[in-house]
């Protein structure tokens, strides 16, 4: 079994898959890779299943010291990845010897990258996921001195992906692909316009959980009774406070569902930092009578 | 404007809401999860998953929704058969409370506020049979309903920071035990050593939307000694079918 020492663990680095299903009806939160389009990329280009545990790491990535050869690729927010200090790059197979470090320097541009490592991270599976989340599994997030581990790269010349074409445009884009929510239709007609023509910015409190939005918009809805929620429900609390609910959320809300993001908008909101702008894009639900 | 329940409306591309009269009942409950049921039987092979609050129904697709609609028609179809209003089976579990000081952080302040002596209260948040509704805010925090209205106690002004695991509270209308430890406002009366979510179990709650729950009294010392008969795997949650 190949090792990963965590010499730095970064600012937020978790293991995570594509997400803990069939549990949400028990109080479960989903979890998974708040960007799932650069995770399935990354296990793509080592010929990985979609599934297979990815290390997410956030603004600042981490220092691992890999015991074996191995292969891994990062996708997703550039944070500039080096190995023994020299520059890789993103949506490349990187062949990696006993005794390599992989480090990162500076934001470039993104918020979270993932890192893909040759028949995924070896981790424990609970309730049917590898997902970190407090509570369920046994580690929250990445901790100086801990041991990740891996399988060791056989002989076999495997088929490797390694020359896809990665498109990375969505990481500047800053329309976030929205539907209406459960209760869009009980807003004001000027605020369902307004929704759309508003630029928001992230605010400080944005992670895992719930990316909420700087400006306040006017709101007149009762709070509604407790009801099922997911990752990407937008909620408006009542000091007008819209609340973007990602992949660690709780199952249950109590405050207006007044708009959905599509997979692909929550992948784009999932690559902002603080403070940057971001505009909603609404779309119908195709097939709608 | 007056809507017609139940209301039908997608949820981003990969869910449907189903939304019954916004009350919150025993009898609306009963009723929900008949569909609910009704929904994870005749949709395995789609492998949705479905999860019910109060009053709606959340069905979760693991891809995709092609086309809404065809979905939609699927479903008005297998809520037109539930409405025949068969009885779903549910138990009863017995859940011991301890109540003494240690744990019964805001009895002294309810009973201030409520003018009722603290043994009035213990008695009070004994006698009713609780209706499970649901499990959410964490994973095996049940949503119970039932709470004496002499009860009813608004939140604490400032949250705790840490509510210790097993916690019993109160918060407005409603009565729930914190099953793991995590920052919390209700006013807390007393805590059960009995674990309410085991993440090595399949599934990981005992207790589901639809059974009934009653609390009983125990001391401290009992206290102790059911966290020592759960710790080496002998103790047993007294459940029973109910009837009611």
């Amino acid at each position: 079994m190949g090792e990963i020492e965590v010499l730095h663990p970064g600012l937020y680095s978790s293991i995570q898959d594509l997400g803990r299903n069939n549990f949400r009806k028990f109080g479960v939160p989903q979890s998974g890779v708040m960007d799932s389009f650069a995770a399935k990329n990354a296990n793509l280009i080592l010929s990985n299943s979609d599934n297979d545990p990815v290390l997410e790491i956030t603004q600042m990535g981490p220092k691992l010291k890999f015991s074996s050869p191995t292969r891994i690729a990062i996708c997703g927010g550039v944070l500039n990845p080096k190995i023994n200090n020299i520059e890789v790059f993103n949506n490349k197979l990187i062949p990696i010897a006993s005794g390599d470090i992989l480090s990162f320097g500076k934001r470039v541009s993104g918020c979270r990258a993932y890192i893909s490592i040759s028949g995924g991270f070896k981790s424990e599976k609970i309730l049917g996921s590898y997902s970190w989340y407090n509570g369920i599994s046994e580690m929250e997030m990445l901790e100086k001195g801990i041991v990740l581990y891996y399988s060791e790269l056989g002989n076999s010349s495997d088929t490797l992906n390694a020359s896809i074409k990665v498109n990375d445009d969505y990481l500047d884009k800053r329309l976030i692909q929205v539907f209406s929510g459960p209760e869009y239709d009980l807003l004001p007609l000027a605020l369902q316009k307004s929704l759309f023509e508003r630029e928001f910015h992230l605010d400080i409190n944005n992670n895992r959980m719930a990316i909420q939005l700087k400006e306040l918009v006017e709101n007149k809805l009762k709070p509604i009774i407790t009801g099922p929620v997911l990752p990407g429900t937008v909620q408006l609390t009542p000091s007008g406070k819209l609340i973007v609910l990602m992949r660690d959320c709780q199952t249950t809300g109590g405050y207006p569902r007044v708009l959905q993001l599509s997979e692909h908008g929550m992948n784009v909101l999932a690559q902002k930092v603080l403070g940057e702008p971001i505009s909603f894009e609404f779309n119908e639900i195709k097939g709608r009578s | 404007m007056k809507l017609e329940y139940p209301q039908i409306k997608p949820m981003g591309d990969r869910a449907i809401l189903i939304d019954f009269e916004p009350e919150i009942d025993e009898k609306s409950l009963g009723k929900l999860l008949n569909v609910k049921k009704i929904i994870e039987n005749e949709l395995l092979e789609e492998y949705v998953e479905v999860i019910n609050a109060y009053h709606s129904l959340l069905i979760v697709y693991n891809h995709t929704i092609e086309n809404i609609y065809d979905k939609v028609l699927v479903l008005k179809g297998l809520i037109s058969r539930a409405n025949i209003g068969k009885k779903t089976n549910s138990n009863i579990h017995y859940v011991p409370v301890c109540y003494e000081e240690e744990f019964g952080l805001d009895l002294e302040l309810i009973s201030r506020m409520k003018n009722l002596k603290i043994s009035d209260i213990i008695k009070l948040h004994t006698a009713p049979v609780y209706t499970v509704y649901f499990i959410g805010f964490l994973p095996g925090f049940l949503y119970l309903g039932g709470l004496d209205e002499k009860l009813q106690i608004s939140r604490r002004s400032s949250p705790r920071m840490k509510v210790e695991k097993g916690a019993v509270g109160i918060g407005e209308n409603q009565t729930g035990i914190y099953p793991k430890s995590s920052p919390g406002g209700w006013q807390i009366i007393g805590n059960s050593p009995v674990p309410f979510f085991d993440k090595n179990s399949n599934p990981p709650c005992v207790i589901l939307p639809g059974d009934k729950v009653k609390f009983y009294a125990i001391t401290k010392p009992q206290f102790s000694q059911i966290s020592e008969e759960i710790k080496s795997g002998d103790f047993q949650l007294k459940s029973e079918r109910y009837h009611g």
